[in-house]
């Protein structure tokens, strides 16, 4: 890991009013007539060997977010700090520098590995790449970390496709703990698998966390696998945090309305827990014409007139909520 | 492995990477490969399976037609038809081997570069090649081949020009689709270089077309190579080509057809067995039927 002369306490990395923007372009000369805002100013942190969930419909920006800070996207705006030092320019060393410490496990297990690569040489290119350990000890590296996620060392030379999509999963985080990153973005890493596949996965990352100190942000619609892993969740709607707080603050006692409605459609087989929250269910507004004032409004059932005016600041409750709502 | 899910007991612990026997219950493969490796042993070992001197002439035998002395018969020179096709076949062969291999790998490097960078890049490079299909076929080779003068070389450049723009639109494409694969971004995300990119992740799955658009390729470029020689614009007499025994034949078609015939069935069964092969080839490396195979 890099020389850690920062507080110990501090978040390893803090995103800063991150914004995607995708423009929309049309008609021969290539106008732009509109603008995609899939994430439209998000900020947090996260601690050193910490997990924050991040949740939210399709389309709310989340995977666009995760993205972003692998780097994989470009973000239009915002800033990403490791150890509160500001990631200058994405480019040449600095870029480099930010890829050892972010990394990336993607959603699909079957199409994120080269279908043509043994394992070994899957696992051994990001050695290559930023040129960690000396060339003869990068195989036994390889071999190493695949014993850590739970693979066979004679499993090395196969190809993905002699594996099961839970033993790609492992593969992928394998890969990504190669660099030995302060951070991971999961990008929906079970919801591609079996429930029992899932539970094995989830326990992995948390084991590794526990081994490594890496920290997560996992990226999932499924409320449950998040309430299994997170430490902290934030939800996403149309591009922006509408409500962060500590796991059981969330599942326990959701402020904002949409979390609500969230915790609420989860199915749940105790009827007493069953939630009755009278909310439209509506389509979400799309993410090129967000509503002004608070984009939740359409949908919200305490929606009043202050919030077609204004949209409401994400600010504190009760000393550790973030919730952005007039009127909750 | 626990989080292993039962597989069929027949598709477990296979660890062969190529399936060489069931690749040849294609037939086509089958066909195209046996007629391909014969004419290219028979290329490779022409000096010992020629059975007379290709330039030795013996006009009063001349259209002998089949004997025993001569297995396909003889020329209009009286020159021994069989050793002048197995040392055509080298001549042939040489050009469409260089052809192609240059051409797949220009079109390749071109098609890479574009599909992936795309933007203003592509549109360049792909304006180039339109330049190149702009042109008739024939013209563009047949003026090559006038401005540089006949010659093996020359030949293999002048199909090399019209040949490239069909692997690099290939390959432009299959990139396009492969450069959104996970496994693409996974690498970009390690900040892998975009060589790297190209040569490591993209175009090993991008070898199934380009194998299968160069062995027909193979077929195209022993056509062509043969339509120049026809035309007088491959290489001079006496160059043992086909091309130029299949034209030259024709003067006497009506009273002694055998000398186009046998060069002409040459240059057919040549083409066949690259066509079948390119055809075979194309069914066995479909990613369709990969998936399918290995599931």
């Amino acid at each position: 890991m890099t020389p850690d002369t920062s507080d110990i306490n501090g978040p390893v990395l803090s995103v800063r009013d991150l914004k995607v923007h995708f423009p929309i372009r049309k008609g021969v000369f290539q106008r732009q007539v509109g603008t995609v805002r899939a994430v439209d100013g998000v900020s947090f942190d996260i601690g050193r060997s910490e997990t924050v969930g991040l949740v939210g419909e399709s389309g709310c920006g989340k995977s666009t977010t995760g993205l972003a800070l692998a780097g994989l996207v470009e973000a239009t705006e915002g800033k990403v700090m490791f150890d509160g030092a500001r990631v200058g320019s994405k480019t040449g060393r600095d870029l480099a520098m930010y890829r050892q410490r972010m990394q990336i496990v993607f959603q699909d297990p079957f199409s994120s590995l080269n279908p043509r690569q043994r394992v070994r040489d899957i696992l051994r290119a990001p050695l290559d790449i930023h040129g960690i350990g000396a060339p003869a000890e990068r195989p036994q590296m390889v071999l190493d970390m695949m014993a850590r996620v739970g693979l066979r060392p004679d499993q090395s030379a196969s190809f993905p496709h002699q594996f099961s999509g839970g033993q790609r999963q492992r593969i992928g985080i394998a890969r990504a703990l190669m660099l030995k990153p302060d951070v991971i973005v999961c990008d929906e890493p079970v919801s591609a698998l079996d429930v029992s596949v899932q539970a094995q996965i989830l326990n992995l990352l948390n084991d590794l966390q526990a081994e490594l100190g890496v920290s997560f942000l996992f990226i999932s619609h499924d409320l449950g696998v998040v309430e299994h892993i997170s430490h902290k969740v934030a939800v996403m709607y149309l591009g922006k945090i509408v409500e962060m707080a500590d796991r059981q603050a969330i599942f326990a006692n959701p402020t904002h309305p949409y979390t609500e409605l969230l915790l609420s459609s989860t199915p749940s087989l105790d009827p007493r827990k069953r939630r009755n929250f009278s909310v439209s269910h509506d389509d979400v507004p799309s993410a090129t014409s967000i509503p002004a004032g608070c984009a939740f409004r359409t949908r919200c059932p305490l929606a009043t007139e202050i919030c077609v005016r204004e949209a409401p600041p994400l600010s504190l409750r009760d000393g550790t909520r973030l919730v952005a709502c007039h009127n909750r | 492995m626990t989080d292993a899910t039962p597989k069929p007991a027949a598709a477990t612990r296979r660890t062969r990477r190529f399936r060489l026997p069931r690749m040849f219950r294609n037939a086509s493969l089958l066909i195209g490969a046996t007629i391909t490796a014969s004419i290219l042993l028979l290329a490779i070992f022409a000096p010992l399976v020629a059975t007379h001197d290709l330039m030795q002439m013996d006009m009063p035998n001349r259209f002998s037609g089949p004997s025993s002395e001569h297995i396909l018969g003889t020329d209009n020179f009286g020159r021994d038809l069989w050793s002048r096709l197995v040392h055509g076949a080298r001549i042939s062969l040489s050009i469409a081997v260089i052809a192609v291999l240059a051409s797949a790998v220009i079109g390749t490097i071109v098609g890479l570069i574009s599909g992936y960078f795309g933007g203003w890049i592509d549109l360049l490079l792909m304006r180039i090649t339109d330049v190149f299909l702009g042109f008739p076929p024939l013209v563009l080779v047949l003026a090559v081949v006038a401005v540089m003068g006949p010659g093996l070389v020359n030949v293999a450049v002048s199909l090399i020009i019209v040949s490239w723009t069909e692997y690099a639109r290939v390959v432009r494409s299959t990139t396009l689709s492969l450069r959104e694969q996970n496994y693409v971004q996974a690498a970009r995300a390690l900040g892998a270089s975009w060589p790297r990119i190209l040569f490591r992740e993209i175009l090993p799955n991008s070898l199934g077309p380009i194998i299968v658009l160069a062995s027909l390729g193979l077929g195209t470029a022993i056509i062509w190579e043969s339509a120049l020689s026809f035309l007088g614009f491959g290489l001079p007499p006496p160059a043992p080509t086909w091309g130029w025994s299949l034209s030259y034949g024709t003067r006497f078609i009506r009273d002694e057809p055998w000398m186009s015939i046998i060069s002409g069935a040459a240059i057919m069964i040549t083409v066949l067995g690259f066509n079948l092969l390119g055809d075979g080839l194309r069914d066995i490396l479909d990613p369709r039927q990969q998936t399918r195979g290995k599931g």
